[in-house]
């Protein structure tokens, strides 16, 4: 058996008061796309961050393991996570705007990334980085390569990023909303460019969205958290159409898109109540508050992710009322 | 007569580089109690119209018509009865509420601008319209950083909703917010619709929201409209190039890891090409359209499209 890319095991983050990731575990293969789905507030972002060992100030990876390429990236110092950040192991935002730097041509950009982890002289690096532009599909990269951002559409900064992301070869492309600041018809573009860099670099990707019709058309795997937690697993085919766990259940009910030809004239969209603000403090499943099945098992502690029949992961107790209370017990 | 009519309108802006033409000739209407939806990706000038009904845009050319009476052309004062039938819901549910204010100083304001009832009167009627978009009464003592962005939509809308009007304009009412926050506030907006009796004028970005909400659709491109249809007319029979790149461009999982279906980026609306607006991102564009914009011409009763070519689109059975 080959030894996956990433694997992460028992991830939690912590703020001084808070733990917005508890008890993650999943893992990335070569050439895989994950896609790990949630709404505000799931930790699906803070992931990524703890993944590159950039979580902001106050916040910690205070248990757990992330193996990559077979070394725990948790026991890094900063300069030896520095040596892989942008290069084995690299990022891409939502925001491509504020990712650039405003007063720094977009070749200089790339430059500065090759010469930093390669040795490179300048010339080679700027004939690199024609390349790099060429690659995302950047037309007349020649040209291009010495305008500013602020030129550039906001679908071709997302293809500078990614240029400079994948310009060291990395292993493994976290893609955090990628494609969320982009127009309908632009987002396609961005998603078929990295799904092909995916292809043609034998990368790993993981894509951190809260589209679930993205994740089902690009993704070969699917996790669905909730308030930190995982709480659905399972290739894209059985997450959108026999999910089992009641808050991925409720999230397709609740999407229009998935309501197929329904008009509001039909009746009303089937809504989740509450929000999700209603986990804080809650002692048991996080999804319970808001959870039309909850029963009183749900109080007892968070559900551990349990396979509900090969390759399909769920966490809920109601789900498997026997294996809940053997992991509680 | 429809409530709202909106005939050739123009809002363009002077630049250093040349006039923008933000709209560039717009006519549709919104008939009592229809939810018209407003379709178009960033640039293509939806809000811009959207704020220019309302007289929140400058009117370069054109009418807009409301209840029958010509709007466009009022000044502020004689707007003012007009405005009060005539409300808006933004996007942002946290750029449009002043935080220095209480929820009930935020929703008695329109009351007081437009003279309606006595101050215990305004009082009585803020705690109705809180209870009738469901948030709790005491919220009318707190402020808008204490609320979360789904609730604070629901202030923006009991906002718009308080002067009791007729015509409600919502810019993307939904676009900031959560999956399982989204269908709580879409489906308070079909109940209010009912309870109000409103009409709609619904813009987003969000085709599945859209078809939802809508009963009828308008289909927006740099400028103009390019494509109007009953919401299911639209779906089973896209006739404009551009409508069925918007239709094929939302991720479907039953097209695994299709090619993205449209080149090109969107020209901003300072560089509005010759011709059709459409045609350098358009599958089917010939010589004519490189010269010639075509005009809006009518399919189906109801279903009206601006493409020269719209005859050669393949019909959805002849889809694979």
């Amino acid at each position: 058996m080959t030894v996956p890319l990433l694997e992460v095991h028992d991830l939690t983050i912590a703020f001084p008061a808070a733990w917005p990731v508890r008890n993650l575990s999943f893992s990335v293969a070569g050439g895989e796309t994950v896609a790990i789905v949630g709404e505000s507030g799931s930790g699906k972002s803070l992931t990524a961050l703890a993944l590159m060992r950039l979580l902001p100030g106050a916040a910690r990876i205070s248990s757990g393991r992330i193996d990559f390429v077979g070394q725990d990236l948790v026991t890094f110092s900063e300069p030896a996570m520095r040596k892989v950040r942008g290069a084995r192991l690299a990022m891409i935002f939502q925001e491509p705007m504020t990712s650039l730097n405003p007063v720094l041509t977009i070749g200089a950009q790339i430059v500065d990334v090759l010469r930093l982890h390669e040795n490179l002289s300048r010339r080679a690096a700027r004939a690199r980085a024609i390349e790099l532009l060429d690659l995302v599909r950047v037309a007349d990269p020649h040209r291009r390569i010495d305008d500013y951002p602020h030129r550039l559409s906001g679908g071709m900064r997302q293809r500078v990023m990614i240029a400079i992301a994948v310009a060291c070869g990395p292993r493994l492309l976290i893609a955090d909303e990628p494609t969320t600041a982009l127009d309908v018809t632009i987002q396609a573009q961005v998603l078929d460019l990295l799904d092909g860099l995916r292809r043609d670099l034998g990368m790993g990707l993981l894509l951190i969205t809260h589209d679930l019709s993205v994740v089902g058309q690009w993704a070969d795997r699917v996790i669905v958290m909730y308030a930190g937690c995982k709480v659905e697993e399972g290739v894209p085919d059985v997450i959108l159409h026999r999910p089992r766990h009641p808050y991925t259940e409720g999230l397709l009910a609740a999407s229009p898109r998935t309501a197929e030809g329904s008009s509001y004239r039909d009746g009303l969209l089937r809504e989740i109540r509450g929000s999700i603000a209603s986990a804080l403090g809650e002692q048991g499943c996080p999804f319970r508050p808001r959870c039309p099945k909850a029963a009183p098992a749900c109080t007892l502690a968070p559900p551990p992710a349990v396979v509900v029949q090969p390759g399909h992961l769920a966490a809920c107790p109601v789900l498997n009322p026997r294996q809940a209370r053997d992991a509680v017990a | 007569m429809p409530l709202l009519e909106v005939t050739e309108l123009e809002t363009h802006y002077p630049t250093s580089r040349g006039l923008l033409k933000a709209v560039d000739g717009v006519s549709f209407t919104v008939s009592a109690g229809e939810s018209v939806g407003l379709v178009g990706e960033s640039g293509c000038g939806k809000s811009t119209l959207g704020k220019a009904i309302l007289g929140l845009a400058p009117v370069t050319d054109g009418v807009v018509r409301f209840d029958g009476e010509e709007v466009s052309r009022l000044g502020s004062g004689a707007r003012k009865p007009f405005r009060r039938r005539m409300q808006m819901i933004f996007q942002d549910p946290f750029g449009s509420l002043n935080p220095r204010h209480s929820i009930g100083e935020i929703l008695s304001a329109p009351l007081a601008v437009h003279g309606v009832g006595k101050a215990g009167d305004r009082k009585d009627r803020v705690a109705r319209i809180l209870a009738q978009v469901g948030l709790p009464a005491e919220s009318i003592h707190r402020y808008p950083h204490e609320f979360s962005g789904g609730q604070r939509q629901r202030i923006g809308i009991a906002r718009a909703l308080i002067l009791d009007p007729d015509l409600v304009i919502c810019d993307e009412p939904v676009s900031a917010l959560d999956l399982s926050i989204q269908a709580q506030i879409i489906n308070l907006l079909v109940s209010l619709k009912g309870e109000f009796g409103l009409s709609f004028l619904f813009i987003s970005h969000d085709l599945s929201v859209v078809r939802y909400f809508s009963d009828r659709v308008l289909v927006m491109y740099l400028g103009v409209i390019v494509e109007s249809a009953m919401a299911s007319q639209l779906w089973s029979r896209p006739l404009h190039p551009y409508t069925r790149a918007l239709i094929a461009a939302v991720p479907d999982p039953a097209r695994r890891r299709q090619v993205a279906p449209l080149d090109g980026d969107l020209p901003g609306p300072q560089d509005v090409p010759a011709g059709c607006r459409f045609h350098p991102r358009c599958p089917l564009s010939s010589d004519r359209c490189r010269v010639e914009a075509p005009l809006p011409r009518t399919w189906a009763p109801g279903h009206d499209v601006a493409c020269h070519h719209a005859d050669e689109v393949p019909r959805a059975s002849d889809q694979p």
